[in-house]
């Protein structure tokens, strides 16, 4: 019932692009949406789609599944179509018809910029799908850690994250099995009017609420006996060392960079 | 109303990488009044079969026949066929919401639409149900109480339905002896007076032992035995493979026979156990 939430899922196979360092990945994730903002033409974004159809292949990561990251962004990317497809002044007039006038620039550009929110989602999908959320939020931290200086708090904000998603899957579970209590005890949630619906929300969300404070709480118990306080002086258990196969990852992504410009330069 | 349960299949996340079968061509028949116990090891599919006995899950492949109609058809209304079958979830206190006991109690029977005053009777035979003193109990917050109490409290809102049968998925689980105990003497009550059929999934044999009229043994999303817990229990062997314990008494019973007592194989209750031994201990003593 809850279980088609794609984006943010770590896609647990191995593979090498799986191995890479996480702070490596996320500078690299950087580094991608970098060049997708600097490509200039379609052929430029060709050279991405195979970048990313490769990285997929790569990850063991079926291309369908990135696809899915699109689906909860897809209004948003045929806003942008539509936007730029109607409101672009151009030469070409395809289509002339009341205020409406489409134009062969106005349809590249549409093209162009909805492909660019596409690469932008599908790259990062990438990144999230191979990074387990933990050693995601590791390297947030440690990229994050000469900000210390300035007393930004690196760690508790990685800490906060890598709780609140652990804590994802866990809620959206406990939501599905209240939800079935309720459901087994008469309650409707799928019909009647919006008044009547947010109703039916009551008997859902006051349980929810309840086992998530209980949850924060033991949590909070469960930490502080083992002795947490915070990120000063703590040690790592998976220290992360960067391998023969990250530097391999930045030269590809060095490529990738050196063909955009000389694209930029060229065409 | 019978449940029939036909080469029922289930698997999660079907098409993808977390794909994984939880029920394997499961077929069963439960009769009018049978106290049924479904036992397992974690992960042997005992909570995803229940909660397709009600219709909260969908077969990927099979039927669940409810007094004869499919519970997946088109054409059934699934809502009023979840009323006839209570299903009471694992820790069901933490669905409870309601401000107070005897508000949360009425929850199931306001869906129904009964009238206030049927509502009303009901939340009163659900409390009396469950032990719970009407007068003390029905105006507290459900949040003040007790663990055990609270869980007669979630019990007693699915039994307001008035259910013709009841399912319970670890009614016991996590609470203390005194707890536990009062659980089983309201089931076992409940079975007796009402005539309800329960169907009930447990870790603990002892549980088992004391109210189970017929054991369902799942293993792997597969049913591996099907009996009265006197064929089961006598069955210690097949019963460990699985991971699976025998009642504390059967279990003491095996270890005298192997220590030469004479005792018959199939005993699992504690009472019959004693009576036996005591009986044994007087003939030894009067030769």
């Amino acid at each position: 019932m809850l279980n088609n939430i794609t984006m943010g899922q770590y896609y647990p196979v191995d593979s090498r692009v799986h191995r890479l360092d996480p702070r490596i990945k996320l500078i690299l994730a950087i580094a991608f949406i970098v060049i997708v903002f600097m490509a200039k033409t379609f052929l430029g974004y060709a050279v991405i789609l195979g970048f990313v159809w490769m990285t997929s292949r790569l990850a063991n990561v079926p291309f369908r599944m990135l696809l899915r990251g699109l689906k909860p962004l897809r209004l948003i990317i045929i806003l942008t179509f539509l936007l730029n497809l109607f409101f672009t002044s151009g030469e070409t007039v395809w289509v002339e018809f009341w205020i409406i006038r489409i134009t062969r620039e106005g349809f590249l550009q549409a093209a162009f910029y909805s492909l660019r929110l596409v690469f932008l989602v599908i790259g990062t999908s990438l990144l999230t799908l191979t990074t387990s959320p933990v050693s995601l939020s590791d390297g947030i931290e440690i990229l994050l850690s000469p900000l210390k200086k300035i007393h930004f708090p690196a760690h508790e904000l990685a800490m906060m994250m890598t709780i609140a998603l652990r804590f994802i899957p866990t809620l959206l579970e406990e939501t599905d099995k209240i939800m079935k209590a309720q459901m087994a005890r008469g309650a409707d949630f799928e019909s009647g009017n919006l008044i009547s619906r947010a109703k039916a929300m009551v008997p859902l969300l006051v349980p929810l609420f309840v086992s998530a404070f209980r949850r924060a709480s033991d949590l909070a118990m469960a930490m502080e006996s083992r002795c947490y306080h915070g990120g000063d002086g703590r040690t790592r258990l998976r220290v992360l060392k960067i391998t023969k196969n990250d530097w391999i990852a930045c030269g590809v992504m060095a490529l990738l960079l050196a063909l955009i410009i000389l694209e930029g330069i060229f065409l | 109303m019978p449940i029939e349960v036909r080469h029922l299949t289930h698997c999660y996340s079907e098409g993808s990488a977390f794909r994984t079968v939880a029920l394997n061509d499961v077929s069963f028949r439960v009769e009018d009044g049978e106290f049924v116990g479904i036992i397992g090891h974690t992960g042997s599919g005992k909570s995803t079969l229940v909660q397709h006995l009600n219709g909260l899950l969908r077969p990927t492949s099979g039927d669940v026949l409810v007094d004869g109609e499919d519970l997946n058809g088109e054409h059934v209304n699934r809502r009023a066929l979840r009323r006839r079958i209570g299903l009471v979830f694992q820790y069901p206190e933490y669905q409870l919401f309601e401000e107070t006991v005897a508000k949360d109690i009425a929850f199931g029977p306001k869906n129904q639409g009964l009238s206030a005053e049927e509502t009303a009777e009901r939340v009163r035979y659900a409390m009396d149900c469950v032990h719970l003193n009407y007068e003390k109990y029905a105006g507290r917050s459900p949040f003040e109480l007790s663990g055990g109490q609270m869980r007669r409290v979630a019990i007693a809102g699915v039994l307001a339905m008035r259910p013709a049968v009841l399912i319970l998925d670890e009614p016991t689980a996590g609470l203390d002896p005194r707890g536990r105990d009062k659980i089983l003497t309201m089931l076992e009550e409940l079975h007796a007076r009402e005539n309800v059929t329960i169907l009930m999934v447990s870790h603990s044999m002892d549980d088992m032992a004391r109210l189970a009229s017929r054991l369902i043994v799942m293993s792997e999303g597969k049913i591996v035995a099907d009996g009265t817990p006197r064929e089961i229990f006598a069955r210690e062997e097949m019963m460990t493979s699985i991971g699976l314990d025998v009642p504390d008494a059967a279990r003491l019973c095996a270890l005298l026979r192997a220590k030469g007592y004479d005792l018959p194989a199939d005993l699992f209750r504690p009472e019959e156990l004693k009576d036996r031994l005591l009986r044994l201990w007087k003939e030894g003593s009067s030769c």
